[in-house]
């Protein structure tokens, strides 16, 4: 998985390209923790995300935990099959799909 | 029918992955499809490389079938471990909050709902796991 990041002040879009799975999950987790300290909007985009698995989930309920602390979280451009997992999951009702 | 018997350990996820969308690939599977399977994989081989043989490393054999009538294929995963059935494991609630949520046994829950079988047993002394996904 490739993870590209543009901040700008306390805002944060973090690009997933590739697969976040059992393999990729802890590098996004490890990202994440070392990168969301006085971020107030996270943005992550999945337009290149190819699936997700429960691996990866853990990591988006991680985040959004912390986002729900200290500001917001949007997750955008959700392809079908993440959307699916989402849905099956209940993520859908937990995370915010723009 | 093919299998791989390799370390169920969580670098070899890639490699089982990698094998199951090979044989898939003549197929004309949809790219759902695929990504479902491998999600399924990602989950049900992980689980073994975490907790099958804990803490000690040991095999795992992934078995890909194709079934016609209805056109469907079969992965069926082994192993010897601890006798382990993730199916007998009540489904998560998928209506809690962020707060609130355990993210345990959601992988199961996850394959459980994307393919059309799963099923267990325990025989020989081994755990064996099997998926179908119709083709159709």
């Amino acid at each position: 998985m490739t993870i590209t990041k543009e901040q700008n002040g306390s805002s944060l879009t973090v690009n997933l390209q590739g697969r976040l799975d059992t393999t990729t999950a802890p590098d996004l987790d490890a990202e994440l923790k070392e990168d969301l300290a006085g971020i107030q909007a996270l943005t992550l985009d999945l337009k290149e995300l190819e699936y997700i698995s429960s691996a990866g989930l853990r990591v988006l309920l991680s985040a959004q935990k912390v986002m729900n602390k200290q500001g917001s979280m949007v997750v955008r451009n959700v392809n079908q099959t993440v959307m699916e997992v989402f849905e099956i999951t209940g993520f859908s009702d937990i995370l915010t799909i723009a | 029918m093919r299998e791989l018997s390799v370390d169920a350990t969580v670098e070899n996820i890639d490699r089982v992955t990698d094998f199951v969308n090979q044989e898939l690939e003549t197929l004309n599977c949809s790219q759902r499809t695929l990504y479902q399977i491998d999600v399924a994989v990602d989950e049900l081989f992980g689980n073994i490389a975490r907790y099958a043989y804990d803490p000690a490393v040991g095999p795992a054999t992934v078995r890909v079938e194709v079934t016609e009538n209805p056109l469907a294929v079969v992965i069926t995963f082994i192993d010897h471990g601890i006798p382990y059935d993730p199916l007998s494991r009540t489904d998560p609630n998928v209506h809690l909050s962020a707060e609130e949520r355990q993210i345990g046994g959601l992988g199961v829950f996850l394959v459980k709902k994307t393919m059309d079988g799963v099923s267990y047993e325990y025989k020989d002394g081994q755990n064996i796991l099997r998926i179908t996904k119709n083709l159709t």
